[in-house]
């Protein structure tokens, strides 16, 4: 099993429906320990990917992945765009000229992307951020033992596992750092978000 | 919500276009990338000093682009950093050749932005330096967070910065004033009320009828205590003991006071505030040489003030002094 260029393409469709759908809630979370644009600045960015789309649906899948990746650095601001931005440039990087995926090269993949972020915002793994999301995803990939479905099962289930894990901690990156312990018991709304994107990725990729 | 905007997604786009007929004499008003850039762009030889950051905090920065302060200034969404096109494109503007300026405010966003943005330009040959402001003391344990926010001193850096680049000093010159003013000065927030993004429509915080929060930042992000109110002396005095202590500044210094208005509270209440902060300064011998009051760098309609102090001295006096026209401030021209 391998995932087509068109699976990549309905991936960021549904990822830019999961937004939609979830855009109060971001905002909702974000409110709590940041400052209230996460889901309005990424819902901007998706939306603007979604129209670049068709303009690059005959091309490689590293094309399709930069061109969401600088569609978002150009469109969503605040920090979610030069790290949502650079994780999609930086995937496209790695799966240039392809047309379709294996679980290694997915896993590659994630592993530029999730490189990507934390060179971009130096965050480590427990720092309340995508990162926690992000992290065990790839985690997950790199040790499934059973072929992509499963792995895909895996690292959405630890994807989610760290966004949950992110609800007792204190933030020490982003704006959420300066609440200090006020932060904690609250759910970083970028783990979250990224959780959204290895859902979507199962949901989309799974399906019959 | 109750505001005086069409559509949340609207609001900045139709502030620029104000912005451009408002103050044509001034200003250029460029979009897709969004900048407002000084109507005489580029000067052959002057530095250009470029800021930017999330919309909501008028005048800031928009309204400090003209002459003797910022050559561009790039809006971001409602509290939300620009992106790096912008701040390329703003750049490439204001080039007249003896290199650019950035101006960024300690946000994990704006950082990421800003550095996206200067590696494009150098990689077109522009020369660029960047200068973070961090001036806020509410954030202490900076070890563990982003980081100091860059909050009131901005507005002074903007200033005395724009004048030395007016001088036509070299941009390596032009970036330690800016670093010398960030250095010498220190901030402290605080707020009475909330404030609503348009795009969120309700409220950030809740914040209960008889208290208040110290330590805000200036996006509505709830700050490091909540307490009940206070009188405005001792609110001052708790204010203005973090922020003297925190440089420190010392018996003898002559400062830059600046009373700044979070964008709900009205100018006669920031002159109480001054009145007590002139007496908390006397009483530790700290003199005000030169003051700012007012709405500079706000959050939307949130009520309450911050207090920077910058501690003078003769080059950085003569630079504030310097003549500025912007339409957030205009003094000598």
């Amino acid at each position: 099993m391998t995932i087509s260029r068109d699976a990549v393409i309905d991936w960021i469709r549904a990822f830019a429906a999961a937004v939609a759908e979830n855009k109060e809630y971001l905002t909702q979370l974000d409110s709590a320990i940041g400052d209230a644009d996460h889901g309005a600045n990424m819902h901007r960015g998706m939306q603007a990917a979604l129209e670049k789309l068709p303009g690059v649906a005959d091309k490689d899948i590293g094309t399709v992945l930069k061109t969401v990746g600088m569609t978002l650095v150009s469109t969503v601001g605040g920090a979610g765009g030069p790290l949502y931005g650079t994780l999609f440039m930086q995937m496209g990087t790695a799966t240039a000229g392809k047309l379709e995926l294996t679980l290694a090269d997915w896993t590659a993949a994630l592993q530029a992307g999730v490189n990507g972020v934390v060179m971009r915002g130096k965050a480590n793994l427990g720092d309340k951020t995508m990162v926690d999301a992000l992290t065990p995803a790839l985690n997950a990939l790199k040790t499934a033992t059973s072929g992509l479905g499963e792995a895909l099962v895996q690292s959405e289930r630890a994807a989610d596992q760290g966004k949950r894990d992110t609800i007792p901690l204190v933030a020490r990156k982003g704006r959420a750092s300066y609440l200090g312990e006020r932060s904690a018991g609250h759910q970083d709304p970028g783990a979250t978000s990224s959780h959204l994107l290895l859902k979507t990725a199962l949901d989309t990729w799974t399906k019959a | 919500m109750k505001k005086l905007i069409n559509k949340p997604e609207d609001v900045v786009v139709e502030e620029l276009q104000a912005i451009a007929h408002a103050h044509a004499d001034l200003v250029k008003v460029h979009y897709n990338p969004n900048f407002i850039v000084r109507a005489d762009a580029p000067l052959k030889g002057k530095v250009g000093v470029i800021s930017g950051g999330g919309s909501g905090h008028e005048p800031m920065h928009g309204g400090f682009v003209g002459y003797g302060m910022l050559d561009a200034a790039c809006p971001g969404a409602v509290f939300t950093s620009p992106t790096p096109d912008q701040m390329l494109e703003a750049t490439k503007a204001v080039n007249g050749g003896a290199g650019v300026l950035h101006i960024v405010k300690n946000y994990t966003g704006d950082i990421m932005n800003f550095e996206m943005a200067a590696d494009l330009a150098r990689a077109e040959g522009i020369e660029v330096e960047a200068v973070v402001t961090n001036d806020d003391v509410a954030v202490q344990d900076s070890l563990y967070t982003a980081g100091r926010r860059g909050v009131g001193i901005t507005v002074i850096a903007e200033k005395i910065t724009g004048a030395a680049a007016e001088q036509k000093r070299a941009l390596k010159d032009v970036a330690d004033i800016c670093r010398k003013v960030n250095a010498q000065g220190r901030t402290m927030g605080m707020a009475l009320t909330s404030c609503t993004v348009p795009h969120a429509g309700k409220p950030t915080f809740d914040l209960p009828e008889d208290e208040m929060e110290i330590g805000i930042g200036i996006h509505g992000e709830p700050g490091r205590t909540r307490m009940k109110l206070k009188p405005v002396a001792e609110i001052v005095e708790m204010m203005a003991k973090a922020v003297v202590d925190d440089l420190p500044y010392k018996s003898g210094d002559e400062v830059l006071a600046f009373v700044n208005g979070m964008g709900g509270t009205p100018l006669i209440e920031l002159y109480v505030v001054y009145n007590e902060l002139n007496k908390f300064l006397s009483g530790r011998g700290i003199k005000i040489a030169r003051n700012l009051i007012g709405s500079y760098i706000t959050s939307l309609e949130m009520a309450g003030c911050s207090i920077t102090l910058l501690k003078l001295d003769d080059e950085m006096t003569k630079l504030w002094d310097a003549p500025v026209k912007t339409a957030g401030l205009r003094w000598g021209m």
